[in-house]
């Protein structure tokens, strides 16, 4: 080890190969973000929540393997992944758009970002892009585990692969949908808060909070507004879309025929909450 | 073409605190430094050279370009290290400082290259490895120097780069940052409300107080000789002024102290000062030609405007 202050004269040198652009920063930006998500790159105590989520949701998802191949009706598909783990990456996300956001309010470290050729706008959608990337991990990834041990235990050869492979799809896409609507209500929310604990504390509120209340309105009214009442809380509000669009029979409440408003919702949701966390960003004090 | 050049620059914060008012002012490439006490506009300066805040006035260029239209031209440019602590602490140095590199544009390759041996040149070399939550406020500075430094800019902003640092400490960041802005060839703006600090290392000085140009020179055109005779004896001094005086000498008495005026010819002053004291019989203790002091900037002001150390 060096004595501190000395400074050894080996020379400097200029830089004089390629400057790439913001867009390259921006992806810098994405795939640093898209690790710390999952603690890669961070201290051990980072990993331990994100992976151990991932794992505990593969885990559950081969045992599903197990179950649907005793049964003689998979009881789970993939699209009842998406669906059933809605609640484990509402926890992902608390745990996860602090540590996107909230630590580098918290630290400066975004003086430091907004000091290089990145924009504000830039920086706030590349961090929805990440924590929705690493959302749909979550559920991506036991969705494959699932895929793999079906495919291998179909008994109907390579046309059983192939029905699997449509419900894989089917469920990525689904898991697209919880993904994105997770990032984009999670990170402006985590963006509000410098204290990781804050920032967690307001999303699990948001999401778990708001759940009661649709679950009563459901109890209470069987008609319209019972039908309507998913619309309030993220995980119902999600539940509505797999029913609607990829004939989810795991429901958490009737939608009737009102599931083109739950779709509706849900785009304006997304598109609402990224643009917070935008707005948020072009105010922030530098 | 000058780093940074402001004209009748203005900028008022939301609240209606004025931080900067007609500030004009042109930074040369060298080492430039920017006194001024704390809240005169110094960190204001630089977040408007960074195009991170919008003049309420005025305009401000910087290596040539506008920092509000091309922000992300000018800041790919210029490295900033700010005043306060900025650093993730669950990161390791090294990864740190490539993925800053990296945010700047350089690709991965060269950015792993040059932030190895950009931390080395600051003085981090096995530390490097190690978490930054685990450094002394020293490291910790030099890894934000590091930071700054890692893409080559052209301009360098220092925002106090000794903040926190012990006497030694605060020497060898200063004489870092002398040899980044003589040997690496990288401009530098480094801020201070320490003048006597900074006057070292600089090659130029610009004061601002109360968000308004106080002055701005070269360190050589502030510190250069002036016509003044400064002639100190032990007693007498009023005696000695009358007598150079009806000898036909500009003499202003200070207590023992008297300065007197030298001409365009210099030499008769000099022989009619060491006759006068002779005659007199006085004790003679100092003549010598008076210098500017870089403090002196900063001496006739109303309110005392910097610290000095």
């Amino acid at each position: 080890m060096s004595e501190p202050g000395v400074i050894h004269d080996i020379g400097y040198q200029r830089y004089a190969g390629p400057r790439l652009g913001p867009g390259y920063s921006a992806r810098s930006l994405y795939v640093h973000s898209l690790r710390g998500a999952y603690g890669l790159g961070r201290s051990p105590w980072a990993k331990v929540l994100p992976i151990g989520l991932l794992g505990l949701a593969s885990i559950a998802a081969l045992i599903l393997v197990i179950v649907n191949s005793q049964l003689p009706a998979p009881v789970i598909d993939y699209v009842g992944i998406a669906s059933t783990f809605t609640f484990a990456a509402t926890v992902f996300v608390a745990v996860v758009a602090p540590e996107l956001v909230s630590v580098d309010l918290r630290t400066k470290l975004l003086q430091l970002y907004l000091s290089r050729p990145l924009s504000r706008s830039a920086y706030a959608l590349t961090k929805v892009a990440a924590l929705a990337t690493a959302t749909f991990l979550l559920f991506a990834i036991p969705m494959l585990v699932m895929f793999i041990g079906m495919a291998f235990g179909t008994d109907t050869g390579i046309g059983g692969v192939f029905d699997e492979l449509g419900g894989l799809l089917l469920g990525l896409l689904a898991a697209v949908v919880h993904a994105a609507l997770l990032a984009a209500l999670g990170l402006p929310i985590a963006s509000l808060s410098g204290r990781r604990v804050f920032a967690t504390g307001m999303i699990i509120g948001v999401f778990l909070l708001t759940a009661p209340i649709s679950a009563i309105l459901r109890e209470l009214d069987p008609g319209a507004l019972g039908a309507l009442a998913g619309l309030l809380d993220p995980t119902s509000l999600l539940n509505g879309v797999d029913t609607w669009l990829f004939g989810s029979d795991i429901a958490l409440g009737a939608i009737d025929g009102y599931g083109p408003v739950y779709g509706a919702v849900t785009l304006a949701l997304i598109a609402l909450g990224t643009a917070c966390a935008v707005w948020r960003y072009r105010g922030i004090d530098s | 073409m000058p780093l940074i050049e402001t004209t009748a620059l203005e900028m008022r914060y939301d609240g209606g605190v004025t931080a900067l008012a007609d500030l004009t002012l042109a930074i040369e490439a060298g080492v430039v430094g920017l006194v001024g006490v704390n809240g005169a506009g110094k960190t204001t300066l630089i977040k408007l050279a960074l195009g991170l805040l919008t003049p309420t006035g005025g305009g401000i260029r910087v290596l040539g370009l506008d920092p509000v239209a091309d922000g992300d031209r000018v800041r790919a440019k210029v490295g900033y290290m700010p005043e306060h602590d900025c650093l993730p602490p669950d990161m390791i140095a090294a990864e740190f400082v490539t993925h800053m590199a990296r945010m700047s544009g350089l690709p991965a390759a060269a950015a792993r290259e040059r932030a190895s041996e950009t931390l080395r040149h600051v003085g981090l070399y096995e530390e490097r490895y190690r978490r930054i939550g685990g450094y002394s406020t020293g490291m910790k500075q030099r890894v934000k120097l590091a930071q700054a430094l890692v893409h080559d800019p052209e301009l360098l902003l220092l925002d106090e780069p000794t903040n926190g640092l012990d006497p030694a400490g605060r020497r060898a960041m200063l004489d870092l940052v002398h040899r980044i802005g003589t040997e690496f060839g990288v401009s530098v703006v480094i801020c201070s409300h320490l003048l006597g600090e900074i006057e070292r290392i600089c090659t130029s000085l610009v004061a601002i107080d109360a968000g308004r140009l106080l002055r701005s020179a070269s360190l050589s055109a502030m510190t250069e000789h002036n016509d003044l005779l400064v002639v100190e004896v032990d007693a007498g001094a009023d005696r000695l002024a009358d007598a150079l005086t009806a000898a036909g000498l500009d003499v202003r008495r200070d207590n023992r102290v008297l300065t007197v005026r030298l001409g365009d010819d210099d030499g008769p002053a000099y022989d009619l000062i060491r006759d006068a004291v002779a005659d007199l019989d006085l004790a003679l203790h100092r003549l010598e030609r008076q210098r500017h002091q870089v403090a002196d900037l900063f001496r006739d002001l109303p309110t005392p405007a910097v610290t000095r150390v």
